[in-house]
């Protein structure tokens, strides 16, 4: 049987040791009428055929080349080096458990602690934590710490937060008991204002203004930012931003069908005790020798139980290690390239899409960086013409806004070179 | 042994990798850009070749124990081995790549995939459907407290505690005050189960749900489960099963049978997906029909010969994450689902138990163990009985570092003094287990002859024991240029 | 001194001319550990008997803080956000925690030194 060590000749020794004749002599405090007789499944496979089922179920998916993938809305095709999977394939990395002993987990704990300071210096906050599920929990992990810091039982929440961000923080507000309210106008009842920059339609925010007028209400500013965006962009430690929270795909992880990727949180110094989640701080041993730890950890439902400050245990330690690999390999002058070659080209993309007929910019003014929203007649229509091209598109987004029924995104990376997006164009000038 | 950090091999004069060009005749945003929404400071990333890079993490690498070398006894987590064709199945381009709002008709394979793994795990637990989109355990059990929550909601009850026992993970709790329920803890016996009658006090009609591992914490399975069950429903809360230690029961018996509601299970536990160094793991919740209407939206259904994602559940409590679960994590879980079969699941099940008693036998009389046998898929020893020697249960766990073994579980549960819990799962061969029981009977021996000397140790991994209260008193969280620290008191 | 009184959940408090200085007693530091931070309230906070006014961390543990009197918070000791190890070094003394205004006199319910005692040998809860 795969995967299991113990011959038939080990498993009689072992019971012998016991004084047990047979497995159910060490299962007697199972009630009878428990014991399963047999567990309804189709008998194992070997490898080979097992592969075979799984690439079958592969093969039942689409995959669109990522040339012409034009379509990310909180997911975006990336070019990602092949240092990345070659250190995340270590299994010194991948089946390491939770560093909880640290003298033999080193490692993991160093590559956290570099994480920590690569999103504290991405954001341009002072702390960063050892990662979240995702940018969704991330958002409402950020939001709790506003309401128990604040003591105020509203969270505010600017226009075009990602939708699925915004549901699952109405789930958690429902939980905890505090409330969502859709605006910009804080209250002396608001614990913060929420804002994506670039929000879900790719537009740039004001960040410093939006912190403003938080701040003028006693309210705390929470930026959910594109990583990549702020190698340009103004990061939220550098607008005043009390915390800053994201997903961290583009950092190295592919799409996957939307998972696993990873959540980051950063803040101010002063709301480090609020953080959710694991922390590595720096320490020393008895020959003053440099090494890591969990630290803070009187924070964690472990110690803290109801009074935690999350309940969040396991999170995305692996595909942080991602991120950090990525960043690392980018350096600034590399993260700064991919931001500006995405940024262009969408800009040239946009510019050239806005010529076609039944085709306009939504917002033909408002700053955008590598995503942008596009009013087009027949948008789903000619979204699947598309398809039919080899082409994955826009992002239809009237299913989440019934205004906008018919916009799509669009957005570009570094991999949509100008010739792709001449076959996008291309495509769309000339129907099928 | 040590390595620097990437910060610290950082040199400004790197240029960065090479990248293509834009190619395209717009002007670069730092000429277009309006000033006010530009960086003004680029973020002190490291700057080192792509050969320095490989071996930095290559020498981080080699810092760590790990399942692919180190046997870990860890108890309540599971660490078994990893298969590596569920590695080679994730990353197959059908699946790597593909984007998450693409058309359902383009992702057929994948919801295929979701959808039979959700009828696996119905099937090994016993309940009628799963949502598979919880990131990890923790996840898990919010999502099923607020399904029992809307559940109660809707027939117009307003409960509002959760029982928890005194040996529960820390999670439990946490989660229950998360979803904004008063935790209530339940006692333990003397035998290590839930006392009946302490649940039997607590248990009325402000209870929404009793949360319970099966076995238990201690390896114990709750022998009275079914009365309990039956306890909890009369007063019409829900019974909710933390899977932490499913790893005991596949193909013996099934939570949803026990009487269990809800039921949340760890695929990098039972079902071998990897650890990470602390995640990403996949935390899905099965439940029974009355549960159903509240499943995270979307689920997904076979219609017609076609997988669909079904958004329109008026009385779902909603996502609990940005799309449909830690995917990557799905098909790994699935491809060793697909290998092991309903055969091979069983006989994991049944080789973790042997393994844990088997253990327990060898340590006997090596360490404490206060709780009688027969144990299930763990047990929890003390090291008390060294503490005449000024020995407590982290000075063992410290030498079988030194040993070449991760520690098993210290100080949890925490209704057991000096804590050692060990879990030695079903994929560590009986040589591994007699020459981690040798090592365990090695320790016991050095805290007689010479404490101080496993006072000492660990003395030969990377680093020594580290001060952890001078780590929390003035935390250091990150690293910071030399520049900025030097006017700072040390 | 000497009229230092405590609670069940041991903290102590010593009154004189209506201050109320607060602290935790040798064998709470001593269960807790080495002590790495502790969040007290703001000067100016009003307190009510019994209600947590804040939270003691060590590595391994972290509890909650009950105030024995009920008053307004008049003065904090700043010492311990740099040097937490001084409620281990001398928990009645330099690792007092906050000093508060007394509304009333001391509550009835508190324990006297005799009966702290007997409830710490018992194991302390």
């Amino acid at each position: 049987m795969p995967y299991l060590v113990h011959s038939p000749e080990d498993r009689q020794e072992m019971l012998a040791d016991l004084g047990a004749g047979s497995i159910d002599d060490l299962l007697v405090d199972v009630p009878a009428s428990l014991r399963l007789r047999r567990l309804d499944l189709a008998p194992g496979l070997s490898e080979m055929e097992t592969m075979a089922r799984v690439r079958e179920l592969a093969a039942g998916n689409r995959v669109f080349d990522d040339r012409l993938t034009f379509r990310g809305g909180g997911v975006y095709r990336r070019f990602i080096p092949a240092a990345v999977g070659a250190v995340l394939s270590k299994p010194e990395f991948y089946t390491a458990y939770t560093p909880y002993q640290p003298e033999a987990s080193q490692g993991t704990l160093q590559a956290i602690f570099e994480f920590q300071t690569l999103i504290a210096e991405l954001t341009g906050l002072e702390i960063a934590n050892a990662s979240l599920y995702d940018g969704a929990t991330a958002v409402a992990e950020a939001a709790m710490m506003a309401v128990v810091h604040t003591g105020r039982p509203e969270v505010l929440v600017a226009p075009y937060l990602h939708p699925e961000y915004l549901e699952v923080l109405r789930g958690y507000a429902q939980g905890r008991g505090f409330a969502v309210r859709e605006g910009t106008d804080p209250t002396e009842d608001t614990a913060a204002l929420v804002f994506q920059n670039p929000d879900f339609l790719g537009l740039i925010a004001d960040g410093a203004q939006l912190v403003e007028v938080a701040h003028a209400a006693g309210a705390l500013a929470v930026a959910c930012v594109d990583p990549i965006s702020l190698a340009l962009l103004a990061a939220p430690g550098e607008y005043g931003g009390d915390i800053a929270v994201g997903e961290g795909q583009q950092l190295g992880l592919a799409p996957s069908y939307g998972g696993p990727h990873v959540g980051f949180i950063a803040c101010r110094q002063e709301l480090v005790r609020r953080l959710p989640g694991r922390l590595v701080g720096e320490a020393h041993d008895g020959q003053g020798r440099r090494g890591y730890v969990l630290t803070l950890t009187a924070r964690e439902q472990h110690i803290r139980r109801e009074k935690a400050t999350s309940n969040i245990c396991t999170n995305h330690s692996l595909c942080a290690l991602a991120a950090s690999v990525y960043m690392t390999y980018m350096g600034p002058h590399g993260l700064q390239h991919v931001a500006d070659v995405s940024y262009r080209r969408a800009h040239a993309l946009a510019a050239e899409l806005a010529k076609l007929p039944e085709v306009e910019l939504l917002y033909p003014e408002r700053p955008f960086f590598n995503e942008f929203p596009v009013r087009m007649k027949n948008v789903l229509h000619r979204l699947r013409a598309l398809e039919d091209k080899g082409i994955l598109g826009g992002l239809p987004v009237g299913r989440w806004y019934s205004e906008l029924a018919d916009v799509a995104t669009f957005c570009c990376t570094e991999l949509n070179d100008p010739r792709a997006l001449d076959q996008l164009l291309e495509a769309l000038r000339r129907p099928a | 042994m040590s390595e620097a950090l990437s910060f610290e091999l950082s040199r400004p004069d790197w240029p960065g990798p090479r990248l293509p060009e834009a190619g395209v005749q717009q002007p670069p945003a730092a000429e277009s850009l309006p000033a006010h929404l530009k960086r003004r400071q680029a973020p002190l990333l490291p700057q080192i070749s792509e050969p320095e890079l490989m071996r930095h993490y290559g020498r981080l690498a080699s810092l760590n124990y790990s399942i692919s070398e180190n046997f870990y006894p860890l108890g309540s987590c599971t660490m078994k081995y990893n298969p590596v064709a569920n590695e080679a199945a994730a990353q197959l381009p059908g699946f790597a790549y593909l984007h998450p709002y693409q058309d359902e008709s383009t992702t057929q394979g994948a919801l295929e995939l979701m959808h039979r793994l959700e009828a696996a795990l119905c099937a090994v637990v016993g309940v009628d459907r799963v949502t598979l989109q919880p990131a990890a355990g923790a996840h898990g059990e919010w999502t099923a407290l607020r399904m029992i929550q809307a559940y109660h909601q809707s027939r117009g009850e307003r409960r509002d505690q959760v029982l928890v026992p005194d040996s529960a993970h820390g999670t439990n709790p946490a989660s229950a005050a998360l979803c904004g329920f008063q935790v209530v803890e339940v006692r333990s016996g003397a035998d290590g189960r839930i006392s009946v009658a302490d649940l039997e006090s607590k248990l009325n009609e402000r209870v929404a749900a009793l949360m319970l591992t099966n076995p238990n914490t201690l390896g114990l399975f709750e022998r009275e489960i079914l009365e309990v069950a039956e306890m909890v429903h009369a007063t019409g809360a829900k019974l909710y099963y933390d899977g932490a230690n499913l790893n005991a029961l596949m193909g013996i018996c099934r939570p949803g049978d026990m009487g269990f509601d809800a039921v949340h299970m760890n695929l990098h536990k039972t079902f071998t997906t990897p650890h990470g160094g602390g995640g990403p793991g996949a935390g899905p919740v099965g439940v029974k029909k009355d549960l159903e209407p509240f499943l995270p939206r979307p689920t997904i259904e076979r219609r017609n010969g076609h997988y669909e994602l079904d958004h329109e559940r008026p009385q779902s409590i909603g996502r609990v994450r940005s799309f449909y679960g830690n995917f990557g994590m799905l098909v790994r879980a699935y491809t060793y689902i697909l290998a092991m079969g309903g055969d091979g699941l069983a006989q994991a099940s049944e080789d973790a138990v042997l393994a844990a008693n088997y253990l327990r036998g060898r340590l006997e009389g090596v360490l404490d163990l206060p709780h009688e046998g027969p144990c299930m898929h763990e047990f929890v020893a003390s090291a008390r009985n060294l503490g005449e020697h000024g020995i407590k249960a982290l000075d063992v766990a410290k030498g079988l570092l030194e040993r070449g073994y991760y520690a098993p579980t210290i100080y949890f549960p925490l209704i057991v003094p000096e804590a050692v819990m060990v879990e030695p799962t079903e994929t560590e061969s009986k040589a591994t287990l007699d020459a981690f029981a040798e090592a365990v009977q090695e320790v016991a021996d050095l805290a007689r002859s010479d404490p101080d000397r496993l006072h000492r140790e660990p003395v030969s991994l990377p680093v020594g024991r580290l001060d952890e209260v001078a780590a929390a008193r003035r935390p250091v969280l990150r690293w910071k240029p030399p520049s900025e620290t030097a006017g700072e008191s040390p | 001194m000497g009229d230092r009184r405590y609670t069940e959940t041991h903290e102590w408090v010593d009154v004189a001319d209506g201050v109320a200085t607060i602290g935790i007693t040798d064998f709470a530091q001593s269960q807790l550990g080495d002590v790495v931070f502790l969040e007290l309230p703001r000067q100016g906070r009003r307190l009510t008997a019994g209600e947590a006014f804040g939270v003691i961390e060590s590595v391994k543990a972290a509890s909650d803080l009950y105030a024995p009197v009920a008053g307004t918070v008049v003065k904090v000791n700043d010492r311990l956000a740099a040097n937490p190890e001084l409620v281990n070094k001398d928990p009645l003394g330099e690792g007092w925690l906050i000093k508060v205004q007394a509304d009333g006199g001391v509550p009835e319910n508190l324990l006297d030194e005799a009966a702290y005692q007997r409830l710490a040998e018992s194991g302390g809860s």
